[in-house]
This record gives C-alpha cells, sequence and structure tokens, in this order.
C-alpha cells in the first residue's frame, strides 16, 4: 500500500510517460508522423522544383539552390527527409533483424549513414548559397 | 495441422520456446495479396526505396557543390536511360508513400479503420499513385520540350 500512496497523485498518463521499451515512450513513433507532416508540402514544392530545373544549365541550378528561400526549404527537407528515413529505416531493421549483434549493427551503419548523408547534403546546400 | 490456419498459431518466444498463440500476418497461411497486407508491405518497400533515392539526391546536390565536371556527370546520369527509369520510379514510389502515408494518418486520428473503408482507400491509393505518377511526368516532359 505505502508503495501504491506515493503514485496515488500521479495520472495514468504521467505514471506511462517515458516508459516502453526504448524508454521513450510515444517520442520516436509521434517524430514520424510529426516529420511526414511537414515533408507533405515540402516533398510536393522539391518535386515541382525539380521539374522546373531539368534541363537548366548549371549555372542556373547554382543560382536557384542559393536563393534564400530555396537554400532554407532545401535545408529544411534535407533535415525532415533524414530524420524521417532514419526513423523508419529503424523500424523495418527492429522489426525483421532477428540476431541481436546483427541488429544494433545494421542500426548503427544506418544512423550513422543517414547522418552522414544529412550533412553532406546540408553542408552543399550552404556552401553554395554562401558562395554565390 | 491439417488446417492451414494452424500455421498461424505457432508463435516463438524470446527463450525458444514454441507456444500456440496467434500471430500477426503470415506467410504461409495469409494472401499477401490482399489489399490490407499489400498496401502495407508496399508502404515499407516504397519508403526504403525512397532511402535509396536519397543517395541521387546527396549526389546531386554534392556534385553541384564541387563544380561544373562533377555536375555534367550527374546530369548525364540523370538524363539517361537508367537514370530515367529510377527517377521514374522514385515518383511512383514517392507518390505511393504520399498516400498511403495519408491513409496511415488518417487512421492514426482514428479514421477509416473499417474493412470496407479501408479497401476503398487502399484502391484510391493505388490508382492515385497511377495518375499523379503520370501527371508529375507529363509535366516534366511538358517542361523540356
Amino acid at each position: 500500500m505505502a508503495e501504491n500512496s506515493s503514485h496515488a497523485l500521479r495520472t495514468p498518463l504521467g505514471r506511462v510517460r517515458g516508459l516502453g521499451s526504448a524508454r521513450s515512450g510515444t517520442h520516436h513513433w509521434w517524430m514520424q508522423r510529426v516529420t511526414s507532416i511537414a515533408l507533405l508540402p515540402l516533398t510536393i514544392w522539391f518535386v515541382l522544383s525539380m521539374i522546373g530545373l531539368a534541363g537548366t544549365t548549371y549555372l542556373e541550378t547554382l543560382l536557384w539552390i542559393a536563393t534564400p528561400l530555396n537554400a532554407v526549404l532545401l535545408v529544411a527537407l534535407i533535415l525532415l527527409t533524414f530524420h524521417h528515413m532514419a526513423a523508419g529505416l529503424q523500424v523495418v531493421i527492429e522489426d525483421y533483424v532477428r540476431n541481436e549483434f546483427a541488429r544494433i549493427a545494421t542500426l548503427l551503419v544506418v544512423k550513422g549513414g543517414c547522418a552522414l548523408l544529412a550533412l553532406a547534403c546540408g553542408f552543399s546546400v550552404l556552401r553554395i548559397a554562401f558562395a554565390l | 495441422m491439417s488446417d492451414p490456419r494452424e500455421a498461424g498459431m505457432i508463435g516463438r518466444r524470446t527463450d525458444g520456446k514454441i507456444v500456440r498463440r496467434p500471430l500477426s500476418p503470415h506467410l504461409q497461411a495469409y494472401d499477401m495479396m490482399q489489399m490490407t497486407s499489400f498496401t502495407s508491405i508496399m508502404h515499407r518497400i516504397t519508403g526504403t526505396a525512397w532511402a535509396g533515392g536519397t543517395l541521387l539526391l546527396t549526389w546531386w546536390l554534392m556534385a553541384a557543390a564541387t563544380g561544373e565536371g562533377a555536375f555534367a556527370r550527374v546530369q548525364w546520369f540523370m538524363s539517361s536511360f537508367l537514370g530515367i527509369l529510377i527517377l521514374f520510379g522514385l515518383t511512383a514510389a514517392a507518390w505511393f508513400h504520399t498516400l498511403a502515408g495519408l491513409r496511415h494518418l488518417a487512421w492514426d486520428a482514428g479514421y477509416g479503420l473499417d474493412i470496407p473503408t479501408v479497401y476503398k482507400t487502399g484502391r484510391a491509393v493505388l490508382i492515385g499513385t497511377g495518375v499523379l505518377t503520370v501527371l508529375t511526368w507529363l509535366l516534366a516532359i511538358v517542361f523540356w520540350g
């Protein structure tokens, strides 16, 4: 009873917050939804922009990337895409890779790869934006 | 064991002990071409395909930041037969993942979870993917020409 009374004032939500297999509650799941909603308009903007850029010269492409609005939206697209991609691939790996060592190794490689690709893309956009 | 549904009842606990309990969609007992399981696995496959597609995005941006020669090589690849084929596949994967993702968001909000609606929205996702992919490429061809 003593143990129960110390929790008496906590709501059911308060008790389960921060629990779950990774002690992060629903954070992973929720961030996947948040990034997916943000990626909806960003990806459609990106696809339409790529159609507009088809067949343009190197300089025209650089000038398009370097526009402040385009550079900011590109960096946002990059950060959200690789966050969403890492979160999605993590779930797929956790579901299908049974062996614990292989699972952790694959997760580390994939997460590291996502971070590196995001840095490479972000750095490229910023380099072009600051150079022009 | 003559009932094929029994195959979906053989579970294995983490300690390796085999127990009788229902399993989630099982390759040997379920028809994986049902609208529900087909769109579910396609959502994962198209998402993973796009993860591969980000390599092209990275190549494109890094080449643009590197110089004209590197950029010309990306442009050459993207406009080659293989490049166009990959970009077309990625467009279809992107539209499927987008439309199926909207369906997932609706489910998360508690809408459209009954079987008739799931089949209806599933068909809408498949038809929408085809229509929007073709429209995207028609737009691209108009811009190119």
